[in-house]
């Protein structure tokens, strides 16, 4: 009688194609990555059509948080000796303008690491302290009711530091932010003569049949 | 590692007895470690990517005029006052506020665009020709502006915006994005009034948002 026989079959498979997508997909984040910057703030920006997109550049940024705390940070487009000075002469100027009275330790413990998000009376406390502990220590947030907008100084004084230089103003702000803070930002930047800004928002797409939509695609360029 | 081995031992016995056969040494490479290793790099880059590079929203402010004479007026006609609330609430009026807000409507984010047509439809039907519009009109044509014909049409439409205490800055961003959506050439971002507020607490207090 003969039997019949059943080919039995290799259970190998062939792994080199699938090695070859996922080195693929690796590669591909691996270039297109780029690591978060330590956010010392946890901000969710709001959406908008805007298609321009951010640079890093000269710049002050201003953070507000989903408390409304508002934070000052001083950008400049490199970390180069000359960029440092003029951090230095940033709040050697907030410095003068308060009487703070900080030392050149403080003052250089803000020339490392420029963000700050302390009323003045707090600040040389704040700027005391070791780098690392700055960054996750908690604070109270700049001031910017319209009684004692202390923001105010610190525009002023990036004004003065940033002299005969093209600098931006940064706005960003989280979603849940709400408005009264907003327009303590927007009133510290109208005391000192500044009207715009460039608020951080992440893309999204046009709706479909509305006019800027009909805009783009005729192939205007965006209005300045 | 990744076969299991089927081959049962009985391969090359029809060469015949005493025929030597060579040893052959597979050439595969047992890749199960590799795709391991790879797929935890994969993982491990999709976590801390940021994709989406964030964009830029300008948004240019006007001074404050202390003079009165100096403000700019706008035509009730041509005006929209959006009012925005606790909660989203989002509120509007056309032209000038009644006193007993018989003109004062409640409206959601996604239908305040159609109100932002409407209005604007609206005016430049009624747009009728005057000598301001030539300066308009030549500006628009020295910038290239295929449509210069039009440039003037709905320079009576002005969007005021007037955001509460309550009102979020997402509120703010989305309602200034949907100025740039709808092309409003003029809008401007303005305190409430006293009126105005009460008028929302009111409307939100018997709509019962908490």
């Amino acid at each position: 009688m003969p039997s019949v026989k059943i080919p039995r079959k290799s259970t190998f498979t062939d792994m080199t194609p699938f090695v070859d997508v996922a080195f693929l997909i690796l590669s591909f984040f691996m270039l297109a990555t780029k690591f978060k910057p330590p956010a010392p703030i946890e901000i969710t920006t709001p959406k908008s059509v805007s298609s321009e997109k951010l640079k890093e550049q000269d710049a002050v940024l201003i953070e507000f948080d989903s408390t409304g705390k508002v934070y000052f940070t001083m950008n400049t487009k490199t970390q180069q000796e000359s960029d440092k000075q003029l951090k230095r002469d940033l709040i050697t100027e907030v410095n003068k303008n308060r009487n703070l009275g900080l030392t050149e330790r403080e003052i250089q413990s803000f020339t490392n690491y420029s963000t700050v998000g302390s009323p003045f009376s707090e600040l040389k406390t704040l700027l005391d302290l070791p780098q690392d502990q700055r960054k996750t220590v908690k604070q109270k947030g700049i001031p910017v009711d319209s009684a004692n907008n202390e923001l105010t100084t610190w525009i002023g004084a990036a004004k003065v530091a940033f002299q005969g230089r093209q600098m931006f103003y940064m706005l960003k702000g989280d979603n849940k932010a709400k408005y009264p803070s907003f327009k303590g930002v927007i009133d510290a930047m109208k005391a000192n003569e500044e009207f715009k800004y460039k608020l951080i928002t992440d893309p999204k797409t046009v709706p479909y049949g509305t006019d800027l939509y009909t805009k783009r695609e005729s192939g205007k360029a965006d209005e300045e | 590692m990744a076969d299991i081995d089927v081959s049962g031992g009985d391969s090359g016995h029809k060469k015949g007895p005493g025929v030597k056969k060579a040893k052959k040494l597979s050439t595969r490479v047992d890749m199960t470690p590799m795709v391991d290793l790879g797929f935890l790099l994969i993982t491990f880059f999709i976590f801390t990517t940021t994709m989406s590079t964030p964009s830029t929203m300008k948004l240019f402010m006007p001074k404050d005029e202390k003079d009165q004479k100096d403000l700019t007026e706008v035509k009730q006609s041509g005006a929209l006052t959006i009012l925005l609330g606790k909660d989203n609430g989002i509120y509007y009026y056309e032209g000038q506020l009644e006193s007993d807000g018989s003109n004062f409507k409640s409206s959601t984010y996604k239908e305040i665009r159609d109100e932002i047509i409407k209005k604007k439809k609206e005016v430049i039907a009624a747009h009728y020709h005057s000598p301001a519009c030539d300066k308009l009109q030549k500006d628009a044509q020295d910038k290239g502006d295929p449509d210069w014909k039009d440039a003037c049409k709905d320079k009576d439409f002005v969007v005021i915006i007037k955001p509460n205490k309550e009102a979020t800055y997402k509120n703010t961003v989305d309602i200034l994005d949907e100025m740039t959506i709808n092309q409003v050439k003029r809008f401007a971002l303005v305190d409430i009034t006293q009126d105005e507020n009460s008028l929302v607490k009111a409307t939100e207090q018997s709509n019962g948002v908490q």
